[in-house]
């Protein structure tokens, strides 16, 4: 496989952070409508139909790309919303659509058969035969790929996949099959499924009890930890939890993915793009972020040393990791 | 109203599951069963040497026999397995979207874990060839009424009785939990034939660790709801198996079904089979999941 060029494909939650994305390197922005048909449904975040108007014609003017995530899944009745936002993303010029619900991949394909689809992470495809049913029956050219897979495992699926990986490269990372968990919902009423939102902040309670700081979500306990500590956000999967009277983080420890250090594999492993997770996080975040990738990728495509820049402030809990990528993560 | 007893989540050692299934096929009031791994590839590396045994003697006993793929089908060898089942004559639940491609075109099933949230997907999956949907937990009973009217000729099966899952992964717990990889894990799963009890640092149970699944810690106990399923279009009540007396349970849920016994007095002798496990109904009022609205129970 030749190495080719990798595509920065970088967060938006807000228009701001739209434009600081484009600034500081991105290829290609991603971001959504400001309801629950997109994964990062967080009040105050997400575009309006003018401001994605706006942004979208900033991006083409910088020669850039949007993509507009519709990547959460219809409750019965409510498909309405979903075929909505599908229909002004292709009115308003985006780039392609980010979408994992069935049937609304299917509207999307017949509907607008010149719109670009790129299947969700949402959608949890990890093998080629899952996204053989995406790309035969709806036509999608890109697919973002779960975070469960090794570094050859996904080289693998880039050669008989048939359509262009994007894979995560930085930021928050589930443990659990994305798509495929609900222990949110089962605790709040909310999920990222069809709600676009895990461990909703109106959920979430930090009670100071003596010298602890308990963090509840949904009135359940998901850690306690000194005062003085840093609290990591109570994603469920994040929880410490206790079995056969041990405490641990059972599912995974706060950590942070950084893949800076694993650039060259995963180029030629023949990815297409690298996905900063993120539109909850501040501009000043993604600039940050944003600006580090893009030296570290034009160094790659110099054949230049890595710039080497540390990012190890900016992850969750201060702790990076390289998740799935490497063997021994499951 | 027809009962289906689910897949079997937990990993049960090979001599309880004969055990179980011939008890099931002699004694339990169901009318259909479903065979076959879900949760990991590692507990069954072969295949089930017993299925060909069991499943004839399921039928001897009156029972459709339903084959469940595993939630990841990821090889071409977990797929020809399943396509072989079709051939076979079983019908397969799909419980991964990689399988519905292989198998379209027959009639299937397609289990909770795949994502049909909306009429939308059911359409769509029907057209395929789906003749029965049992949706992800998350679906409402409301949403199931939308789903019946949508798709009348489909199946919609509701979960009335068991764990639910709630997150499918790549990383397996049980083996965390022990220390271990998934890679040499051991098998430690067989270990906990109901799942691994979780707690909160508070000491609130919470979920059960199941391999790569975790579950609720809560039973979904849909007694009250049988009769208001039934008006709202839903041919079919799905149990999933515990470590439990589920010939007793499959009867509490046909008697109620039936009429020979009220909900409540349905309920009350459930919780004399179940000890304290707390009950759920959350996720089927659009609630959280862990909710129970009603009567305590």
């Amino acid at each position: 496989m030749t190495p080719r060029y990798l595509e920065l494909v970088c967060p938006a939650g807000t228009p701001a952070a739209l434009r600081a994305a484009i600034e500081a390197g991105a290829d290609t922005v991603y971001c959504g409508f400001a309801d629950a048909t997109n994964a990062r449904n967080y009040p105050g975040l997400n575009f309006d139909r003018d401001d994605m108007k706006e942004g979208i014609a900033f991006a083409h003017r910088h020669g850039r790309h949007v993509l507009v995530a519709i990547n959460t899944f219809p409750r019965a009745g409510e498909t309405a919303i979903w075929h909505r936002a599908v229909d002004d993303a292709a009115a308003l010029g985006a780039d392609a659509v980010i979408l994992a619900d069935i049937g609304v991949l299917d509207y999307a394909s017949r509907r607008h058969p010149d719109l670009r689809l790129h299947l969700s992470v949402q959608a949890a495809a990890s093998n080629p035969i899952s996204l053989a049913f995406y790309r035969e029956r709806f036509g999608i050219r890109r697919a973002v790929l779960p975070r469960v897979l090794t570094v050859p495992e996904i080289a693998h699926m880039v050669a008989t996949m048939g359509v262009e990986a994007e894979v995560f490269a930085f930021g928050s990372l589930g443990t659990m099959t994305e798509g495929r968990c609900i222990l949110s919902s089962y605790m709040t009423g909310r999920s990222p499924s069809s709600d676009g939102v895990c461990a909703p902040a109106e959920h979430v309670r930090f009670d100071e009890e003596g010298e602890e700081m308990v963090i509840r979500l949904g009135g359940i306990t998901m850690n306690r930890f000194p005062r003085n500590q840093a609290a990591a956000y109570p994603t469920p999967c994040k929880a410490r939890l206790v079995t056969r009277g041990v405490p641990s983080y059972l599912f995974d420890e706060p950590v942070g993915l950084n893949v800076i250090d694993i650039l060259p594999s995963l180029k030629e492993a023949g990815v297409t793009a690298l996905k900063i997770e993120g539109r909850q996080r501040s501009r000043a975040y993604v600039t940050q972020v944003v600006r580090a990738f893009r030296a570290e990728l034009d160094a790659l495509d110099r054949g230049a040393p890595s710039p080497g820049i540390d990012l190890s402030g900016l992850v969750e809990g201060g702790k990076e990791t390289f998740g799935a990528y490497k063997k021994g993560w499951r | 109203m027809k009962i289906t007893l689910g897949p079997l989540m937990h990993h049960w050692s090979r001599e309880r599951r004969r055990d179980f299934y011939a008890r099931i096929a002699d004694e339990a009031p169901v009318d259909c069963v479903h065979l076959g791994e879900v949760v990991c590839s590692k507990r069954a590396p072969f295949g089930d040497p017993d299925l060909p045994a069991l499943s004839a003697r399921l039928q001897e006993a009156g029972k459709e026999v339903v084959f469940s793929t595993l939630a990841f089908v990821s090889s071409q060898r977990e797929i020809d397995d399943v396509l072989h089942r079709c051939d076979e004559g079983f019908l397969v639940e799909a419980n991964d979207v990689s399988c519905i491609n292989a198998i379209a075109g027959r009639p299937y099933v397609v289990g909770p874990m795949v994502n049909v949230f909306n009429e939308d997907s059911l359409t769509y999956v029907a057209r395929l060839g789906a003749i029965r949907v049992a949706p992800p937990p998350e679906v409402s009973h409301a949403g199931l009424a939308v789903f019946a009217r949508a798709a009348p000729l489909v199946d919609i099966e509701a979960t009335v009785f068991g764990r639910q899952t709630l997150s499918v992964a790549a990383r397996c717990y049980h083996a965390r939990s022990r220390g271990l990889h998934r890679d040499n894990c051991q098998i430690v799963c067989e270990q906990d034939p109901d799942g691994l009890p979780v707690s909160t640092l508070d000491g609130q149970p919470i979920v059960a660790v199941n391999g790569t699944q975790t579950m609720s810690h809560g039973y979904v106990a849909a007694l009250a709801d049988l009769a208001p399923l039934a008006r709202l279009g839903i041919r079919r009540v799905r149990l999933s198996p515990q470590d439990l007396d589920m010939i007793a349970i499959a009867t509490l849920y046909r008697d109620t079904i039936d009429g020979r016994l009220d909900p409540a007095e349905a309920l009350a002798r459930l919780r004399g089979l179940t000890g304290a496990v707390p009950y759920v109904n959350g996720y089927a009022r659009a609630r959280e999941g862990m909710a129970w609205v009603g009567e305590p129970a």
